[in-house]
């Protein structure tokens, strides 16, 4: 009796691994589908955007070749060294500001900290682009609006609200048991040379974390770079170019051009979250304890 | 409730402006009017000239431009731009008229920038009664490189916290308020007031309550659309991602790291990509209908209406909302739940519980503890989403011709439209500001009553 029960239980268990196999297989085909769809499409020899066969008839290296080749409509090159330039510039600032403040709320104690905290969560409430167009005013107020300041515009509109973004970074200086900071302070040393001695180096992970978000927001963003470029074609980021080659005057000639850009900004990307990947899971499980 | 809780002092000093004022001599007093006097006369020389020096700054700036941009205010300026006849040139010269956007931003900034000066006067005041003080007492007063240096130690916040702080003030608030401003204001194409406009007070409110106009109509089924797509987008999501998370980590399945790959790959192509590419995918003649074509299950000539049907729309922005967003939840889950306790589950098992038991008596309260602010944040994040509502649907399909709002727009993507394309500010603005009041209100009641912000020293 007992046998057969357990050679049950066991069968029950081979019959639902097998369902949960099969499940997750299909499921991984479906995710993983619009990807493999696009990849294939910036291989694909024909032009058009609609073509009546699903997969490609023949292959070519052409789309990507023209990207960097064909700089009369869309300057590819151009928008790519622009959206590299102001990714790197603004996650350079961004990064201070968010390791500053988040050491700053997590460590000290001080008469503005739960008043900032209750305001970066009051601020975190307002639509983002609702102040779009006054910081687009403002910028032009600065005279930053036109020619190559827009490109500093960006940066500033990028790092701008990065001290509001602490919760993360706060989350895991939370973990850094104080004891340290005590020890350090008995020592000698000042606070500042704490945060720069002690806190950073013991903070790899979600420095990483935040360097790499704060260089992936202006590299992906839309609407932002959208509204300050206006038609300055000049300053167009990477985001900009591929969304002008779906609209209709250039989406016949230029969509299997917009497929292998995809793939190209996406290649970065996909090889940085790769890296990311641990980070992120124990940034994210940091973030919730605090 | 926990609420309204009685306000305590944490940071009690004896260096008050009250405190100045009752019994802080002569000098102290002088010092009201003319900054810095007070640190000036008890050996802060360094330190006093810097508050005049902010003092002197700001009455110049007040004086050459300030009162003037005040003074504007109330009135938003009202003289027109003109044409004038040179007689001598023979052409026709424009006036400078005035341009009441920039009268509204400089006027704010003068606002912001008075209340700042408000601020600064009484960290002045108490800086010299404080030095005054310590004097009086015999005790130490700082020098200035000792100030200096105290920014290294007990006042690192300021030096670690003043740029960030005077961009967030610069870039975002003074926008919000601007903004906010507009509101009241009748800053639109409707009536060309495009660049002269007045104070309006509520009348914009009010038309957008109206639900027997358009704009009424429209609101209406807006909001609840913007309700209701943030209630499935985010548990939809939720549970999902819960669901799969779970299956990958449990002990049966194999290759975790695989599957896990799978769905994270899908993160990896920036969303307005995916989104793109999701767009032109389900357009009428886009590679999932010519798949379908192609396989027999729809007719040659005939297409599934994702975006040109209203309810087919709406349930085709969910339902690709979970092919977005489930990877991060997965990611985000995967780490709540290898950190929950074994011992829980072991005793659970000793104790001869189903797997059913186990979930709903372990690992969902578990998580939903865990993921409670997580959870306000995706909603505020989904009633926000612009992105996959702008790049995915752009709002369509539009059924009713004479409002200005597709049936998948959002709060948020509607009032781009009505900001950036038909210039309808005012009651964009209005708009974001309802949309901030329903999200405030939400999310303040949860979120102060949630265990992370009450015990937020316990950790």
């Amino acid at each position: 009796m007992a046998v057969k029960k357990e050679r049950s239980a066991k069968r029950v268990r081979i019959v639902n691994n097998t369902i949960v196999h099969i499940s997750l297989a299909i499921l991984a085909v479906i995710w993983v589908f619009p990807i493999a769809w696009v990849v294939l499409t910036s291989f694909r020899a024909e032009k058009g955007s609609y073509v009546s066969t699903f997969l490609p008839q023949s292959y070519t290296l052409d789309n990507y070749a023209r990207l960097f080749t064909d700089t009369t409509i869309l300057n590819f090159p151009k928008m790519f060294a622009n959206t590299l330039f102001i990714a790197i510039c603004s996650c350079l600032l961004s990064t201070f500001y968010v390791l500053a403040v988040s050491y700053c709320l997590s460590r000290l104690r001080f008469k503005m900290r739960k008043p900032y905290m209750n305001m970066a969560m009051v601020l975190g409430l307002f639509p983002g682009f609702m102040s779009m167009v006054a910081v687009y005013f403002i910028l032009k107020a600065l005279g930053l609006s036109e020619g190559g300041l827009i490109r500093l515009a960006l940066v500033l509109c990028y790092s701008g609200g990065a001290g509001l973004g602490f919760q993360i970074a706060k989350g895991f200086f939370d973990t850094i048991p104080l004891a340290i900071d005590e020890a350090a302070l008995i020592d000698g040393c000042t606070r500042w040379q704490i945060f720069y001695k002690i806190t950073l180096p013991l903070s790899k992970p979600v420095i990483v974390y935040t360097v790499l978000t704060a260089f992936i927001g202006p590299w992906v963003d839309f609407i932002f770079a959208k509204v300050i470029c206006r038609a300055n074609a000049d300053y167009y980021t990477v985001a900009i170019g591929l969304w002008r080659m779906l609209e209709k005057e250039y989406i016949d000639s230029w969509y299997t051009c917009f497929a292998a850009g995809a793939v190209l900004i996406s290649i970065p990307i996909a090889a940085l979250f790769l890296f990311m990947q641990r980070y992120y899971v124990n940034g994210m499980a940091g973030a919730v304890k605090g | 409730m926990g609420i309204f809780k009685k306000k305590v002092n944490d940071f009690p000093t004896p260096y008050t402006v009250k405190a100045a004022v009752a019994d802080g001599g002569v000098d102290t007093r002088l010092s009201l009017l003319v900054m810095g006097l007070g640190n000036i006369m008890h050996k802060q020389v360094a330190k006093g000239i810097m508050f005049l020096a902010v003092e002197i700054m700001y009455i110049v700036f007040m004086v050459t431009n300030g009162f003037h941009c005040l003074a504007m205010l109330p009135s938003l300026g009202s003289v027109e731009q003109q044409e004038v006849w040179d007689e001598t040139l023979q052409i026709y010269e424009y006036t400078q008229g005035d341009n009441s956007v920039l009268i509204l931003l400089y006027g704010v900034a003068t606002v912001m920038l008075t209340l700042l000066m408000v601020w600064i006067w009484c960290g002045t005041v108490k800086s010299g009664y404080k030095a005054k003080c310590l004097e009086k007492e015999g005790k130490h007063v700082n020098t200035f490189m000792e100030d200096v240096k105290t920014l290294g130690h007990e006042n690192v916040h300021r030096l670690l916290m003043t740029p960030s702080l005077t961009f967030i003030f610069g870039l975002t608030v003074l926008p919000l308020i601007f903004m906010i401003c507009m509101a009241f204001t009748n800053y639109s194409k409707i009536g060309n007031h495009l660049v002269l406009f007045d104070w309006v007070g509520l009348d914009n409110f009010k038309a957008l309550f109206d639900s027997s106009s358009i704009l009424g109509s429209t609101f209406w089924s807006v909001l609840v659309w913007t309700l209701v797509w943030a209630f499935f987008a985010t548990f939809t999501n939720y549970i999902f991602g819960m669901i799969l998370a779970i299956v990958i980590n449990r002990d049966g399945t194999k290759a975790k790291g695989f599957w896990r790959f799978c769905f994270v790959l899908s993160c990896a192509v920036p969303s307005f990509v995916s989104l793109l590419i999701m767009r032109t995918m389900l357009q009428p003649n886009g590679a999932v209908n010519v798949l379908l074509r192609n396989m027999g299950w729809i007719a040659a000539d005939s297409a599934l209406p994702f975006f040109t049907d209203p309810l087919w729309a709406k349930v085709t922005v969910i339902v690709i909302n979970i092919w977005v967003g489930v990877p991060y939840t997965l990611l985000q889950l995967t780490g709540v739940l290898q950190n929950i306790p074994t011992e829980l589950y072991e005793a659970a098992r000793v104790d001869g519980a189903n797997a059913l038991q186990i979930f709903s008596k372990i690992t969902l309260p578990y998580m939903l503890f865990v993921t409670t602010p997580y959870l306000i944040a995706t909603f505020t994040g989904n009633v926000n989403n612009f992105n996959i509502i702008y790049l995915l649907s752009g709002g369509d399909p539009v059924v009713d011709l004479s409002s200005t709002a597709g049936s998948t727009d959002l709060l948020v993507t509607w009032l781009y439209k009505l900001t950036i394309d038909k210039q309808y500010y005012n009651i964009g603005a209005v708009i974001g500001i309802l949309t901030f009041i329903i999200l405030a209100v939400g999310a303040l009641v949860t979120y102060r009553n949630s265990k992370s912000y009450k015990d937020e020293e316990g950790f």
